[in-house]
């Protein structure tokens, strides 16, 4: 009741402040990405060309992923610590499977199908476990996943024994290395397979595989995210589950969809590692965890649950990515990146703190 | 009979304690019925049966006339009871049709096999049943978490009311809310009643009460001490209902 007249007077510039607000709230990280990328463009050489723009997108495809699977369990009011060292440990897996496929003589193609569908299925197990302990058993979503990670390393290690798994078959390392499209001066384009030309003619290569790949399947989630019960029923847990729960929403087994969704993806980021490195590694992804949390947040979603878009969360991993590849090319020391992602994040949350029209 | 929801003999104990004590009430198609009681008088608890949250230890409940079997919250819905508690249960990040859907989404089918969610259709929907209750929200597209009390309440009331609610119980519907506020409420009880829904309030605005309801029924520790039709009473004798002093009313 005290305040009621000072909330009176300000009413009028209170208003011209919330539309810009507004403004600014819903296209602040679009503003940032921008600039980043002028910055970039005008201080470093190289940097605004096609190719330095499919280098980043290439050597985004696994934080696009993690951030994915990160952005379903965040919205739940979650969060997923196991996707870094379920991707090493997928990566390790993928390999395993096609190596001990190779004797039985079923031809690349079949071998590498099998590995991938096979990687895919057994990267479930570690979700449904995360989402059988967080949905039914109560476990904090930090303790059950922070102990998956344990697990996960320690699994892969005991596999691989200390070692790189290697022997991935060629074709997946060509594919992994691969562009969808190739244009020789001459000749026309051609897709998938690099045309023969004489030597010292340069083709030009047009989008990686994987990242068509990653783009198909990221636009496949934020389809589901948006559009089906499923992501309906998602932030309405995060947004209110009590709610969802007496509006008859099946809660639990939301939970436990959405993290073994997680760990399907991060599963998934395991082989397109593989196929991007040709080895498979236990902690190939344990950095990528900081950037794909990092994504999530910088696009807006609140930790508490019930927002955040993948649309949002994908302007989030770009501007980590320019980032790292502008440093990078302007041989700046890639610990700058970390001060500066660290930076940024409390940046991003300052701002939804203080720009209310910046959740939606 | 004509009451659409009617209770006889309801007991539940807890422990030792008894907390509804053989109450036998009943309500009538477009009635409002207040429920009063001081705390602890076993109102929330014979709410918590009528809506299948709690089973009594003895008791029926007759929906219609016929003996009904209300033993979760599903069979009470199903039945056409619906409750809206006092922090009505919306999820405060979706807009308004997502919340009167939520758990029964609409769908379509895309590409022949596809099935998305049908947000227009929502809207739609969302938009005839607010009409009904003369509420007008500027725009639907907006999330809940910037609408007024009234607008929530009015959202809550529409969820329950667009999947054929005959029955409506309010706990506490106007705490919470300004002054203008608890009146458009009170004007959305009366809307209800015009269409015949049952409408039952827990409150312990007196005003409220006698804005609205055609009757009240008193509970005291457990056991149901007096009912009244509210044209024929007064606040005072009401007080002393609660608190167990019946003659304070009449005497003076």
């Amino acid at each position: 009741m005290g305040k009621e007249p000072g909330a009176v007077a300000t009413v009028g510039s209170g208003k011209r402040r919330g539309a810009i607000a507004e403004f600014l709230g819903s296209r602040w990280i679009l503003i940032f990405l921008a600039l980043e990328i002028l910055f970039f463009g005008l201080k470093t050489e190289g940097f605004a060309s096609l190719n330095s723009l499919q280098i980043l997108l290439y050597y985004g495809v696994l934080v696009f992923l993690l951030a994915v699977a990160e952005l379903f369990v965040v919205i739940t009011g979650g969060i997923d610590l196991s996707v870094g060292y379920i991707l090493g440990f997928a990566s390790i897996v993928s390999i395993k499977i096609m190596e001990a496929l190779k004797p039985l003589g079923l031809g690349e193609g079949a071998t590498v199908l099998i590995g991938v569908c096979a990687t895919l299925v057994v990267g479930l197990v570690p979700g449904l476990v995360n989402g059988w302990l967080v949905a039914y058993l109560k476990v904090p979503p930090f303790i059950a996943t922070f102990s998956m990670l344990g697990v996960c390393h320690g699994v892969s290690e005991l596999i691989i024994n200390g070692v790189y798994a290697m022997g991935l078959p060629k074709l997946a390392a060509s594919i992994g290395s691969g562009h969808f499209l190739y244009v020789a001066p001459g000749s026309g384009p051609a897709l998938f397979s690099r045309p023969l030309v004489e030597r010292g003619v340069e083709v030009l290569e047009v989008v990686p595989n994987i990242v068509v790949a990653t783009a198909v399947v990221v636009a496949v989630f934020a389809f589901v995210l948006s559009r089906t019960r499923f992501g309906r029923h998602i932030y309405a847990i995060g947004g209110n589950v009590d709610a969802a729960i007496r509006a008859g929403v099946p809660v639990k087994r939301r939970v436990l969809g959405v993290y073994a969704l997680s760990s399907f993806l991060a599963s998934l980021a395991g082989v397109v590692y593989a196929f991007m490195y040709v080895s498979g590694k236990a902690d190939a992804g344990a950095s990528l965890l900081l950037d794909a949390i990092a994504a999530v947040v910088i696009g807006g979603a609140s930790m508490f649950g019930g927002s955040g878009t993948v649309g949002r969360t994908m302007v989030g991993a770009l501007i980590i990515a320019v980032l790292e590849l502008g440093l990078r090319m302007s041989g700046t020391p890639t610990f700058d990146k970390y001060i500066l992602v660290g930076v940024i994040l409390i940046g991003a949350v300052i701002v939804e703190r203080y720009m209310p029209a910046a959740r939606k | 009979m004509d009451y659409i929801l009617e209770t006889r003999g309801i007991t539940k104990r807890f422990g030792g304690l008894t907390a509804v004590d053989d109450v036998s009430i009943g309500l009538r198609a477009g009635e409002a019925l207040a429920l009063l009681g001081d705390n602890g008088a076993g109102k929330s608890t014979l709410i918590k049966i009528i809506s299948g949250v709690h089973k009594p230890d003895s008791g029926e409940i007759f929906i219609g006339g016929e003996r009904a079997r209300i033993e979760t919250p599903m069979d009470a819905l199903a039945a056409g009871i619906e409750t809206i508690y006092q922090d009505l249960a919306l999820a405060e990040n979706l807009d308004v049709g997502a919340n009167i859907f939520l758990g029964r989404e609409r769908m379509k089918r895309r590409f022949g096999l596809l099935k998305v969610l049908d947000d227009a259709a929502m809207a739609d929907e969302a938009k005839k049943v607010l009409d009904r209750l003369d509420i007008h929200i500027p725009s639907l597209k907006s999330t809940i978490r910037t609408l007024s009390g009234v607008q929530r309440q009015a959202v809550a009331i529409s969820r329950s009311i667009y999947w054929d609610a005959k029955v409506l119980i309010m706990d506490e519907p106007t705490a919470a809310l300004g002054v203008s506020e608890q009146k458009k409420v009170l004007n959305l009880v009366r809307t209800l009643k015009s269409q015949g829904i049952g409408v039952i309030i827990i409150s312990h605005q007196m005003y409220d009460i006698f804005e609205v309801a055609d009757r009240l029924a008193v509970m005291r520790r457990g056991v149901l001490v007096g009912e009244r039709i509210v044209r024929e009473t007064t606040p005072d004798e009401v007080v002393g209902l609660m608190v167990g002093s019946e003659t304070v009313g009449k005497e003076r």
